[in-house]
């Protein structure tokens, strides 16, 4: 009997150790063997970005010019002054600009560049004096008396990062400093909204993150226009010539590609890189029959049809094979001769002026009709030379609508200089810079935050080491971006933001991410369980039979207790 | 004691076995999901994948769905008066706006198509595309403007710092010996040679790239080209276009003997043509009829060439060919007669308005006073041209004159035998390959070139790639020529190394006249990992075509003229001298089998282990913890039954 119960006790404690060595031993081995490599990642600070916080700080400075206040509100002003706004765009978003006024007196020389006739040349010779940042404004307080602005204008809004703004009639000078400034500010305001970023800007760039509330369809409408950020864009001019037997089409491209487009794009060059090439496509037609209509004896496109001209055009435009970036299409149609003139007809049926039309984030059509150039009896095939400027001059601002550069309606009172040779005033592009930084930022902290849940949520996927370093530097930009930001550094918070946004795709298209992804539970099973199954069952089972013992062994001491 | 240390020691060891077979067999897994993780990554195209964020991703299509087209209204007339401000001020603006001046025609388009009867009954067509574009594209300057020259293309030239281009597409092998020879020879599969400008500093990386956004353009596996069949030929394959760089470091060569052309490859390859597939000789591109056909070639070369004789500037050159051979039975029931609508179900009506020469060729040499066949409509032009080694006449017909559509405006050219047989003179060079052998261990590659020159020999250039998993033993090439051996004079071998690169072997052989020549190597044929097999390995594995490079003797003089105006079919290799012609020919390839593994195997072994294991380790588990007592033995049988008997009886038992 003793021995038996001696064997017995043995079995158990063999039972025991068997289990002990499996588990201290056993299981740590298979998980070590067979786990993914993931490298680590700075989650918390990723879990930080989830929660954006955006203070946009714009340098403003007021200059008051001579006869606008008098000594005594002139030793009353105060030097600088900070203005806070606060949104709260949603739970996650919050965005808080910050003004910070400067005020300060005209010098001499900026007195003697405001007594120019007209308010272009004091712009420019303001500008020559001194040149101000990127996304700082300088606002010039004139007299009301003054002769620089026409009558019925208040704000003059030049091509550069200045505006010059007329003293109201109601502010007279006895009036205190407080009160004049309280009477400037909301109008300083507004030129501000005009010349950097408003908040429905900003929102709009912030729609990858927020899902914005249904607005009208108008504002939709225009915040789908233009292309998303991207760090290039490829822009390819297309002549299409559906009927090169009658039509011999010849277009100076190159120059007027020379004059027209590239003063913009080097404008623009801090924003994105840009490469444009043309090309001239035969036998190209449009995807709808044109209807003749016979009161005006031309053949019309309505704007309904539009949505279907594109896609046989589309096969043939060719993507870009040499690069990634999005392509801006502006394509010329030359319709052929027995089906020209052509005219488009918007919504209302009415001939539209430039014979054009655009799709939001692909680009811009243009029918280009030649019919004019040659005579009924010519012989065919007639040698017609484009003129590019009328051209041009559509697809820039086609080119401007897709790039974002909006002209904002200005508010009533305000002049507002037309942006030159160069197509692009400073303070657009600093209008531009503003929303696309705000939109990087937006769209990176997205990224890596999608990335972030995605890596937590399957944990088959191998985090190579590349890939964190990649998560890392993404997270670093983005913090030095938001930072650059607040400090109100424009430029190098674009700069930041693009760099955030290059590193959180990279990461997030590594193919190496895929690897693990398609490895199927089951199959996993069909390997484990002929091993597992066996070497456990027993285990187990002893285990049971232990325990049950120990219960009862116990339970009978209660009892004999008892 | 000493037997429980045993026992605990022999759970231990059975314990680590299990785990570690059992992690084996999960890695070995991974591996699996990870060549097909790859292989999926490179159906997508290659590393151009365009990124974007995932949300920009997701948002694609329902923005392309319902996008919004409006007319471009009010912000165009502020600018339009603004640029016209601008060109106000720029003086030669003006110039461009009002006069319609003539530019300067920069590039020229020519097509051709030259129509061959073979003696077999069959019927060759060859079409020639070629762009010409005078622009200085090696000068470094960025070229982004095109005109007739496709844009795709363009960018892909200049972005990589191509110097010349070669690819071809092959469904079918040609046969020489009925054939004889093609105007542009082409291996079956898809070749593609490159040479890059030598500003390129990392060659392979570029090829690599290249080779990416190539597979996309033509729609074909061009992204399986990689290290272990790409090889730089020392001396097959020089550049044909102008420029004395001869340093192979910026040539690379490969070939995908398995690739499959069908129509997914021809719809690219047409789009490269300024008159796409709606005007000119590009109407007959049916790829439903071209298709049906034993041998369909096509390719793109790019090269730079001369822009005058004197060869000051260079122009780039696009060539495109078509080559195709209907067969007597199956394209043409049989009957000896063919037509343009019988081989493509087109007839011409018009030349591409933007070519300067549009021609097509009917080789008539054969039938000099129309006693093998009749060709109508008749033309009365003719052309003659040394092609080949051999003066050859054709009929032409020029489609840039209205006169040749006839009154129906529609040119369907007929060809009728009247003789049911005629004989061809054998080509001069014709190559055999195959593999000897039995077994899956060992084997022999035997190339045989066939010198048919009665009294002239001539030298050849071979140069054959094998893939790494075929391992030569060089030692064991000999070349012989009628029974004799015959030593190259020029041997270039690079042995292969495992999973990196294919061999190459060149060599420089003189065949004397009238004789076979023999080249004979031995291989081994190595086990892969099971990863690295085909998804069909019984199929076996392609070699790819060898490649022979002659220069052949011709039996009139060449026109060396480069600068000639010649067909198009007759000027892409250049001729430098007048009694010979440059040829390339290429052998058939090659089909090896590999031993071969049964693929389920990996899984049966990690049963069966596991079971052996399990096993195992039960009885051992019940051996350690099962109590063991000593049972009484059982009584016998007569015992028991009297035992019964017994008790029965009241007796107490035994």
């Amino acid at each position: 009997m003793a021995t038996a119960e001696v064997e017995r006790k043995r079995g158990q404690f063999a039972a025991v150790a068997i289990a002990v060595v499996v588990v201290m031993v056993g299981v740590p081995l298979w998980w070590r063997t067979t786990e993914t490599y993931r490298a680590w990642l700075p989650v918390n600070q990723i879990n930080e970005l989830a929660e954006l916080q955006l203070q946009l700080s714009v340098d403003l400075e007021v200059v008051f010019s001579r006869g606008t206040l008098t000594p005594e509100q002139q030793k009353k002003v105060p030097f600088s002054r900070t203005t806070d706004k606060m949104h709260k765009v949603d739970e996650d978003t919050t965005l808080r600009y910050r003004y910070e006024s400067k005020y300060r007196t005209a010098n001499i020389m900026e007195e003697d560049a405001l007594k120019q006739h007209t308010a272009a040349e004091a712009d420019l010779s303001l500008h020559t004096l001194s040149e101000s940042p990127c996304g700082s404004v300088v606002v010039y307080v004139i007299p009301e008396t003054s002769a620089l602005l026409p009558q019925d204008v208040d704000v003059y809004i030049g091509r550069r990062r200045t505006a010059v703004l007329r003293m109201g009639a109601q502010v007279r000078v006895g009036k205190n400093h407080k009160q004049l400034l309280a009477h400037l500010e909301p109008r300083i305001a507004q030129v501000v909204q005009v010349m950097s970023f408003s908040h429905s800007d900003i929102t709009a760039a912030l729609s990858d993150r927020v899902r914005l509330s249904p607005g009208s369809k108008e504002s939709l409408a225009d915040s789908m226009r233009s292309f998303k950020s991207s760090p290039g864009y490829e822009i390819t001019f297309s002549l299409l010539n559906p009927d090169p037997k009658s039509h011999r089409l010849h277009w100076d491209i190159e120059g007027a590609v020379h004059s027209f487009i590239q003063p913009l794009l080097t404008k623009l060059a801090p924003l994105a890189n840009f490469s444009i090439d043309s090309q001239i496509l035969y036998y190209a037609m449009l995807g709808v029959s044109p209807r003749f209509d016979s009161r005006l004896e031309a053949y019309t496109l309505n704007a309904d049809s539009l949505a279907h001209v594109i896609n046989p055009v589309e096969a043939r435009l060719g993507s870009n094979a040499a690069s990634s970036n999005p392509v801006l299409n502006f394509l010329l149609y030359v319709p052929d001769a027995h089906h020209s003139p052509l005219f488009i007809h918007d919504h209302k049926k009415h001939p539209v002026a430039s014979n054009a039309f655009h799709s939001p984030r692909w680009g811009g059509i243009m029918v280009y009709n030649v019919n004019d150039f040659y005579g009924q009896e010519t012989p065919f095939p007639v040698d017609i030379n484009i003129n590019m400027a009328k051209v041009m001059g559509v697809f820039l601002a086609q080119l401007r609508l897709m790039l974002g550069v909006q002209s904002s309606s200005a508010p009533p009172g305000f002049l507002v200089e037309p942006c030159g040779s160069a197509g692009l005033a400073d303070w657009e592009l600093d209008r531009l810079m503003w929303s696309r930084t705000v939109e990087n930022v937006a769209t990176a902290t997205t990224t890596i935050t999608s990335l972030a849940q995605l890596l937590d949520q399957i944990g088959n996927i191998v985090i190579n080491d590349n890939i964190a370093s990649q998560v890392s530097s993404t997270v670093t930009s983005l913090q030095l971006a938001i930072a650059e930001l607040e400090a109100g550094n424009l430029g190098f918070a674009l700069q930041y933001s693009k760099e955030a946004i290059l590193a959180s795709e990279r990461a997030f298209f590594n193919p190496s991410l895929l690897h693990l992804l398609y490895f199927p539970d089951d199959q996993k099973f069909a390997i484990y369980i002929p091993l597992f199954l066996p070497m456990c069952v027993p285990i187990l089972l002893s285990m049971i039979k232990i325990v049950s013992e120990v219960r009862q062994r116990r339970k009978m001491k209660q009892s004999k207790k008892d | 004691m000493a037997a429980s240390r045993r026992q605990r020691l022999g759970l231990w060891l059975v314990l680590c076995t299990c785990l570690l077979t059992a992690a084996a067999a999960v890695d070995a897994d991974n591996d699996d999901v990870q060549v097909s993780g790859t292989g999926h990554d490179n159906a997508a195209g290659g590393p151009t994948v365009p990124p974007g964020t995932g949300e920009q991703g997701a948002g694609r299509t329902p923005e392309t769905e319902d996008r919004r087209w409006e007319a471009t209204q009010e912000e165009v007339e502020v600018v339009v008066e603004e640029v016209q401000q601008a060109g106000d001020q720029d003086q030669d603006q003006d110039q461009v706006v009002d006069p319609p001046s003539e530019p300067p025609s920069r590039d020229d388009f020519k097509e051709e198509l030259v129509i061959r009867p073979l003696h077999s009954g069959d019927i060759y067509a060859s079409f020639q595309f070629r762009t010409v574009w005078d622009t200085d594209f090696l000068g470094g300057q960025k070229v982004s403007h095109y005109r007739l020259f496709p844009k795709s293309l363009g960018q892909v030239i200049t972005k990589f710092s191509v110097r010349e281009l070669h690819i071809s597409f092959t469904q079918g092998y040609w046969r020489t010996m009925q054939w004889g020879q093609p105007y542009l020879p082409s291996p079956p599969g898809a070749e593609l040679w490159v040479w890059f400008q030598d500003t390129v500093t990392d060659v392979d990386g570029t090829w690599k790239e290249l080779t990416n956004v190539l597979s996309g353009i033509f729609c074909a596996s061009l992204n399986f080209i990689d290290s272990t069949n790409t090889v730089q030929p020392s001396a097959s394959f020089k550049p044909l276009g102008i420029g004395n760089v001869t340093d192979h470091r910026f040539l690379r060569y490969a070939t995908l003997p398995r690739e499959i052309v069908c129509t997914e490859n021809l719809t690219p390859w047409k789009k490269l043509l300024p008159c796409g597939s709606k005007a000119g000789l590009s109407v007959l591109l049916k790829s439903e009829k071209l298709f049906h056909s034993t041998f369909h070639s096509q390719a793109v070369h790019v090269r730079p060439v001369c822009q005058d004789p004197h060869c000051k500037t260079t122009s780039l050159e696009l060539r495109q060919t078509l080559n195709v051979v209907f067969d007597l039975h199956t394209s043409g029931q049989g009957k000896r007669e063919w037509s343009l609508f019988k081989m493509f179900s087109r007839t011409l009506t018009e030349a591409c308005p933007l070519a300067s020469s549009s021609k097509v060729y009917i080789d008539v040499t054969d039938n000099p006073q129309g006693e093998q066949f009749d060709l109508s409509p008749a033309t009365p032009l003719l052309s003659q041209a040394g092609v080949l080694g051999d003066r050859r006449t054709y009929s032409v017909y020029d489609l840039t004159q209205q006169a040749t559509f006839g009154p129906t405006r529609s040119l369907n050219t007929l060809l009728r035998w009247k003789s049911p047989e005629g004989d061809m003179l054998g080509p001069l060079l014709h190559s055999e390959r195959y593999v000897a052998g039995y077994g899956l261990q060992t084997g022999e590659i035997h190339t045989l070139m066939y010198n048919n020159h009665p009294y002239r020999a001539f030298p050849v250039l071979l140069l054959s790639t094998v893939p790494w998993y075929l391992r030569l033993y060089i030692h064991t090439l000999t070349v012989t020529s009628k029974g004799k051996d015959n030593k190259p004079s020029y041997i270039h071998y690079q042995p292969s190394k495992d999973r990196e690169r294919p061999h190459l072997l060149e060599m420089l052989l003189q065949l004397p006249p009238n004789s076979v020549t023999e080249v004979t190597v031995e291989f081994e044929r190595a086990l892969l990992k099971w990863t690295e097999y085909t998804p069909d390995p019984n199929h076996g594995f392609y070699v790819g075509s060898s490649v022979i490079s002659a220069l052949v003797p011709s039996v009139v003089a060449m026109d060396t003229n480069s600068t000639l105006e010649r067909p198009l079919f007759n000027s892409f290799f250049p001729c430098k001298e007048e009694t010979s012609y440059f040829m390339r020919i290429y052998t058939e390839p090659l089909l090896v089998n590999l031993p071969t593994p049964d693929f389920s195997m990996p899984y049966n072994v990690i049963c069966l282990t596991c079971t052996v294991v399990a096993v195992g380790y039960g009885s051992l588990y019940n051996l350690l913890t099962r109590t063991f007592q000593v049972e009484e033995p059982s009584p016998g049988l007569a015992k028991r039954i009297a035992n019964v008997i017994r008790r029965m009886r009241g007796v107490p038992p035994l």
